[in-house]
């Protein structure tokens, strides 16, 4: 869900806005390596990719719906950093092009869904991949416990701003409660979806896995003389 | 872009709002809006001002005003708070036709609401007079990163070829006798996913190649009207 305007108060969408600009210098320094000189094209398609997912509703408890959030996904398929400037970009196209989204709450959009949620992702992605076993097999489960942490760290934040510059009287610990209960929901659906997308790319083209990368380093083309 | 192909919000006209240049625009509307953050939850006059300004801008944009009332449905889910803020904030209770709310919740979420409705009738507005083309130059003078600005031109161009895409995969779906909101039918929807994945990163790749082809050499050439 994306803050509306009004939400937070104005010093801190401020703040949050001077991280959100930070953190996407620092991706797009990183993304260069992830992608060379294919970024442009590339990251925009991986955008467009995660903006056709998010139009994907899947019914939540009580008749309402939520839909993936795809930070983790981008990740783990076309590396980190270029999730971060796909989510930032998304954002963007959101909030100046369908009013989805407030354009002073942008900065809390990008840090929340785009930095935390991505950079949390991808911690407990490279963990889990260095702890289990090397094979194709452990990539997808690994990004569903990602994408699982994620959200609810996500919405923790948010509740950490909320604390912070919220424009509401409402006490910390409910919105606490509130917040983590629902996305640790929405992390549930998340998690599956993201298994489910990543095992499906994975057992088709797992050459496009960013996240699968470490897999084929070993067998790299060697050039071998003919006997003659 | 080719012609009719501005984005879905946008609505033709020849207005001044409409010919202003964008980066004016999108300046106007940050400073617009983060004025009507920065304003206290109480101020009801300044909320009216504030309305009013944007009522007059519309005026002269000449987009209907139920163009603007009809998209502004994606505010629902934060009415639905804004309500409920009452019954859960801190502090002294009032009676408000019979039900015991909070006072400093109930101004909290008039102030909110009236925050958030400004927010989307400002958006809208930029939205339904602006292309993205002009958007996206507007954006680059006002030193937005050249990368950033070359991957939301991307993102734009191919919105619709991608979201058709995916429409035509989940026709298909349909017609085979799956429902992708069923949790039933996950598996099916994210190989229609992954896939999707792969054609729009193939798809990158091919568009890439044809960009170098035709002497792409990291900067975009400046596109004239």
């Amino acid at each position: 869900m994306h803050v509306p305007d009004g939400f937070l108060d104005a010093p801190t969408s401020i703040a949050t806005g001077v991280v959100a600009v930070a953190g996407v210098a620092v991706a797009l320094r990183g993304a260069r390596k992830e992608l060379d000189d294919r970024t442009a094209p590339l990251a925009g398609l991986v955008a467009t990719f995660v903006f056709a997912a998010q139009m994907i509703n899947f019914p939540v408890a009580g008749g309402t719906s939520g839909h993936l959030l795809g930070g983790v996904l981008a990740a783990v398929l076309a590396g980190p950093c270029t999730a971060v400037l796909c989510i930032s970009v998304v954002l963007l196209v959101q909030s100046l092009l369908m009013a989805d989204g407030g354009v002073t709450a942008l900065g809390t959009n990008i840090t929340l869904m785009g930095l935390v949620g991505v950079a949390v992702g991808w911690l407990v992605f490279k963990a889990l991949i260095t702890v289990l076993p090397r094979t194709k097999a452990s990539v997808p489960p690994a990004a569903a416990v990602a994408a699982l942490v994620s959200v609810p760290v996500a919405a923790l934040a948010f509740t950490a701003l909320f604390a912070i510059g919220g424009t509401a009287p409402v006490e910390t610990g409910k919105v606490l409660t509130a917040m983590v209960g629902w996305h640790v929901v929405i992390g549930l659906g998340e998690a599956v979806i993201t298994f489910l997308v990543v095992g499906a790319v994975v057992a088709s083209r797992p050459d496009l896995v960013h996240g699968a990368r470490h897999l084929h380093s070993a067998d790299d083309l060697e050039i071998r003389k003919a006997a003659a | 872009m080719g012609a009719g192909h501005g984005h879905r919000l946008f609505f033709h006209g020849h207005s001044v709002v409409h010919r202003a240049p964008a980066h004016l625009k999108l300046v106007a509307l940050v400073v617009f809006m983060l004025l009507v953050v920065a304003t206290p939850h109480a101020w009801w006059a300044a909320f009216g001002g504030y309305l009013l300004v944007l009522l007059a801008v519309i005026a002269v944009s000449r987009v209907p005003v139920t163009y603007i009332v009809r998209r502004m449905v994606v505010e629902v889910p934060f009415v639905l708070f804004a309500i409920l803020m009452p019954f859960i904030s801190t502090g002294p209770r009032i009676d408000v036709l019979g039900v015991s709310v909070s006072e400093p919740g109930l101004i909290a979420a008039g102030g909110f609401l009236a925050k958030a409705t400004l927010g989307v009738i400002a958006s809208l507005t930029l939205a339904s007079t602006t292309e993205p083309v002009d958007l996206l130059r507007g954006l680059r003078t006002l030193r937005m990163p050249d990368q950033i600005v070359q991957i939301m031109s991307f993102m734009i161009r191919y919105l619709d070829v991608v979201t058709d895409e995916m429409r035509r995969m989940v026709v298909g779906m349909r017609s085979r006798g799956c429902d992708p909101r069923s949790p039933r039918h996950w598996p099916a929807l994210a190989r229609t996913l992954g896939a999707l994945f792969i054609r729009s990163y193939e798809r990158g790749e091919r568009v890439h190649l044809a960009m170098l082809a035709r002497g792409y050499d990291g900067t975009m050439p400046a596109s004239d009207r």
